[in-house]
This record gives C-alpha cells, structure tokens and sequence, in this order.
C-alpha cells in the first residue's frame, strides 16, 4: 500500500492521475526561489520557455540573462555570480549543461565553491522524437562524481517545485535534473521534502525487494508494486530524489531487512543512481541488486512511452527484475 | 590612484626586479611550473597590487575592492610573489610553491589563500568569471572595477569569443581585460600554431574599447588602466606587448621557456643577471 505518512496525490492510481512535466515544477519553483531572495539571478542559453524560465525572465527582468547558445560561458559567468553575492541559476538541456560545459563546471563551480545551480533539462530517453542527442543519460554520473557538487533529482512536478526553493537555500554547488514529458503527479504539497532524504512511497506488509528510483519514471515502480503485491510478492518502494548526498543509512536499513534491490532510473544503469545504490550496499550491506535503465547504449527517436519500453524500463520490466533479484537472493 | 612621481617608477622598477628573482627561486625550488610568461608579466603585476588597484591586502575581502581576475592560472608565481609583497601573507610562504599542504598551489585556487579571487588553469575562462563578478557589482550598485588578467594563447579557446561577445552585449564598462601579447605558447609562437591577428581588430569588431601599449612600460600600463576605469558603457581591452622571459637574457623569445624546467646554474645565472640589474636600477635613482 501507499506509505500514509508520504501523503501521497490520493488519485495517484486513476487513469486520469494529473500530469505535468518536472520541468514546470522548476520554472514554479525559480520564481518562489527569486520572490524570496533578490540575490536570486537566472542564466539561460536560447531554451528560455523549453527550460520553463520565461516566467521568472517575465517578473525580474533586471535578474534574467540571455546568454545565447554559449553553455561554457553561462557556467563560467555563472561562477563569477556566484562568488559574489548571487545564487545563479543556470539551464539548458542537461546534454549541453553539464555536458558540453562539464570542465568549466569542474573547475570554476565545484572545486572554486562558487554558489551556482545547474539545471540539466530533457534529460534521459522520454525527450522522445529529438533523439539520442538531445536524450542526456550520462548526467547524474558526470555531476556526483564531482566533490563540493550535489544532485537532486526530482520524481515529479510537485516535488520539482519544492527541490528548485530548496536548491535557493541550500548553500554550494546543485544540480538539478529535470525532465520534458508530462508524468504523473504522485506527491502532494503535503508530501514532506528534505534535501538527502529517501522516502518510502510504497510499503508492502512483508516485502522481499526494496526498488529505488528517481525521476519521473518511479511512477512505473509503484505500477509495478501494485501488480506485484496482487501476486503475493511484497516490495517497498523508495524515492531517492537526491542522489548526492544520497541517504546511505536509510537504503542499507532497508536493504539489510529485505535483502534484495532493483534500482530505476532513466540514465546509463553505469555511474548513476544504480550505481550511487550499489557503491552504498558494497560498503554497508553486500545485497543482490538488479539495474533498470539504459544498459550502455544511446537512444534513439520516437514516442516518449514507445521509447520506454524498447529500453527496457517498463511496468513488466521492473516486475522481472524484481522476479530475477528473488531468484538471487538467499 | 596616487600620483605617478619619478621616484615611484623606481620603486616600481626594484620590486618588479624583486618579483622576478622570486619567481627564478620559487619555480626553480619547485622543480616544476611555468617561467616566460611569470617574468613578463612583472612590471603589470607591479603596476597592479602596487598603483592600479584599490584595495587592503589586511581586508581580502573587503566587498569594494576592486577585483583582479588571473584567468592563465599557470602564470600564478608571479601573482603569488605580488601578493605576497603587497602584503595578503608571508613572502617566506613562497618557497611552498606547488609543495604539498601549501596554499600555493600549482595552479591558484579560491578560498585558500588571500587575495585569489578565482580558481583557474584551465585556459578561456577568466574573462567570463570577470563578467559575472562586474554583473553582480552593477546589480548590487558597486563601484569597485574588475579585471582580468588572460594570455594570448588563451584566444585560442572558444569560450574566450563567448565571454567576449557577452561583456560587449551587457556593455561592462566595469570590466578591463589585460591581455599578455607576448606571442609564445607551450608549442611555439601564437602566429605558427593559431594566427589571432588581426588580434586588436578582432575585438575593436567585437564592440570593445582597445588599447595597445608596452606592456613593460609603467607610464603606459597605468594610463590604460585609468582610460579603462573611465569607460562607462563599453568594456576595454589593453593589449600589453611583452617579451616572453623579460629581464633574463637568456629566456627572452625563447617559446622554450613557456614550462621548461631549469638545468643544473641556470636559475643562478638568471639570478646574478637580475642582481645587476637591480645594482643598475638603484645607482640610476641615486
């Protein structure tokens, strides 16, 4: 069942759940960020209404910066921001920022310590018919390598919303992963938010495997719960929304009572939440553990929902991977 | 800026010399590190932490002082020995250079020694981390100037063009860059690995104010400097001619020089040729 003290949207299971991207989430969240604290400024490079900062360019015009088609340079200008004063935010698509820019990102934000978040937008395969360019799979696993650099990555609008003000207080380095299609809205504004805390949204009376996830895609685990629980296989499901610091004690407790994991993700199974969860269980509680995702390859185009099943992070995929890690597990 | 008195170009012209002589000491008890481009970047060090810029050495963070960007991290040695003499910390700290738990690191990194506005090394983006502090100044109503010291050979970099088009766009008349025209990189002269000129009329075509001078020349890199601070709407860039390896007449031209360590004498030699120049200095002003 749903876990209550998450307090989740009640109508999460109807087939006309809300919906809206985690993108808009962000584009909320900058304008609450920049309303509660002038030093709030916004760097975006040509992708003003993709990215969702037409409304905050709208309201602080004096604290909005086109920055052309020139990610290095929003980066690098972004650091001079903010080691003066400012808590800059920038965004593209997280392909071009963090990927194009990850050096100067590297040198100038983390390792100078300068107050910048970064946005990474249309990540992972449901960018759909754009294609394997603009699909960014490799991004959590460029950012949380870096020290002084945090990662919150968000499972749905709502909590978008609330990761982007948080980003604003949070003092340091962030990135913030951000997707193009609409998905479901699971949490509430209820639901409670915590920078570095997982939360379980899907608790089974007796559950044989933890499944942790992030991003919009943790909405095919809970499908999966359900469907797995009418088969007499209990799970917990964990929303893992940062990634970095990630909640070590909370997944190796879990870990440790259940005693197998499936990890989802729309990002290379490699250097991302998979494998944040796997370094966190090889340290603390060595556990069989499945990987959801892109298994080393590149997507291609086609329809967001197309494009989810070819790649194997489906409904019935994660209900095989939860059947394949029992068969693992001592 | 105080007044530009004989006797102040001679002070200038011995701590300039002092400058060099540390630089021969540090790179060479380093064993590593870059030497042609510290050496001609001495007199604009000088100029820098000992004329131009308004700041308090005991205050690092002083929210009005005018900033000074290094973006050719690798030049740091001569930063370091300005600094050092201007005051942030002990010139004793100078042999530290690049050792290990020393807060002077091969390259300069924010936050660990006073006086080191930016991280850098990596070549292109100094003048963009200038551009964001001069944005944040004018956004904070601040007087304070900003500048950024970069390297020929960083031109090469296209991050540099996108920082370039950006301050010319939002008109940072707060912003100066100082570019090192000595005409040398790691693998030989500008012109041979990746011709810049027409370099002033790149940027004259890019929207900014240009200077050219002898980057040497005292006199001539303070008066860029103030026509600098005049500027209002527009952004400047003082484009200082220099001799890679100044003041040592073996090093001079020599591309070699760009990061070549030191033979067996060789830093002696450097150092007994900057010695007699110092006596020179000196008996000129008595």
């Amino acid at each position: 069942m749903l876990n209550p003290e998450a307090k989740l949207n009640p109508n999460i299971f109807d087939e006309d759940v809300a919906q809206a991207p985690t993108r808009d989430g962000y584009g909320e969240g900058i304008v609450d960020a920049g309303d509660a604290n002038a030093n709030v400024v916004a760097l975006c490079a040509d992708l003003t209404e993709s990215t969702r900062m037409d409304a905050f360019a709208k309201k602080f015009p004096e604290r909005f910066f086109e920055m052309g088609v020139a990610e290095q340079n929003m980066a690098t200008v972004a650091a001079g921001l903010g080691v003066t004063g400012k808590i800059p935010f920038i965004a593209s698509y997280a392909t071009f920022s963090p990927g194009r820019n990850w050096e100067q990102i590297r040198t100038t934000i983390a390792y100078n310590n300068a107050n910048v978040k970064i946005a990474g937008h249309h990540t992972g395969i449901s960018v759909g018919p754009d294609g394997a360019t603009h699909q960014a799979t490799e991004d959590i696993a460029l950012m949380r390598v870096m020290p002084n650099m945090k990662v919150f990555v968000p499972c749905d609008a709502v909590e978008a919303r609330k990761a982007t003000v948080a980003a604003a207080q949070v003092w340091g380095p962030i990135y913030l992963r951000f997707e193009r299609e609409k998905t479901p809205i699971m949490t509430t504004t209820e639901t409670p938010y915590v920078p570095g805390h997982a939360q379980v949204f899907w608790q089974s009376k007796k559950p044989e495997v933890l499944i942790i996830g992030c991003g919009g895609l943790l909405y095919n685990a809970l499908l999966a719960a359900r469907e797995l629980e009418e088969e007499k296989i209990g799970t917990v499901v964990l929303n893992c929304s940062t990634i970095k610091p990630i909640d070590d004690k909370k997944i190796a407790e879990l870990a440790k009572k259940i005693g197998a994991v499936v990890t989802i993700e729309e990002h290379q199974v490699e250097g991302g939440l998979g494998g944040a969860v796997a370094e966190v269980l090889a340290k603390r509680t060595p556990t069989p553990i499945e990987f959801i995702g892109m298994q080393d390859t590149f997507g291609e185009s086609g329809a967001p929902a197309a494009l989810i099943e070819k790649y194997g992070m489906g409904v019935k995929d994660i209900k095989a991977a939860v059947k394949r890690v029992l068969r693992r597990k001592r | 800026m105080e007044s530009l008195t004989e006797e102040k170009l001679k002070s200038m012209e011995l701590i300039a010399n002092r400058l060099r002589e540390d630089v021969i000491r540090m790179v060479s008890h380093a064993g590593s590190g870059h030497i042609a481009g510290p050496l001609d970047m001495a007199e604009i060090f000088t100029a820098f932490y000992f004329h131009i810029l308004n700041h308090d050495p005991k205050q690092p963070n002083w929210p009005d002082r005018d900033r000074l960007v290094l973006s050719n991290g690798h030049i740091c040695p001569i930063q370091y020995a300005a600094l050092a003499h201007a005051g942030y910390f002990p010139v004793e700290e100078l042999k530290t250079l690049r050792q290990l738990g020393s807060r002077l690191q091969g390259h300069p990194h924010r936050g660990i020694l006073p006086g080191i506005e930016t991280t850098s090394g990596p070549l292109g983006s100094g003048i963009s981390q200038a551009s964001g502090i001069a944005l944040a100044a004018r956004l904070d109503k601040k007087k304070y100037q900003v500048y950024c010291l970069t390297s020929d050979g960083e031109h090469e970099e296209g991050n540099t063009w996108e920082a370039i088009q950006f301050a010319a766009k939002n008109r940072l008349g707060n912003l100066t860059v100082v570019v090192d025209r000595n005409k040398i990189q790691i693998d030989g002269p500008t012109e041979k690995i990746m011709p810049l000129e027409p370099f002033a009329e790149k940027y004259a075509a890019f929207g900014w104010n240009v200077v050219e001078i002898d980057g040497h020349n005292f006199e001539e890199i303070i008066a860029a400097a103030a026509e600098a601070r005049a500027m209002h709407d527009q952004p400047t860039v003082i484009i200082a001619h220099t001799i890679p390896g100044r003041g040592v007449d073996f090093m001079e031209n020599d591309y070699r020089w760009h990061s070549k360590t030191f033979k067996p004498g060789e830093a002696e030699k450097a150092l007994t040729e900057l010695r007699e120049a110092r006596g020179k200095i000196k008996s000129e002003r008595e």
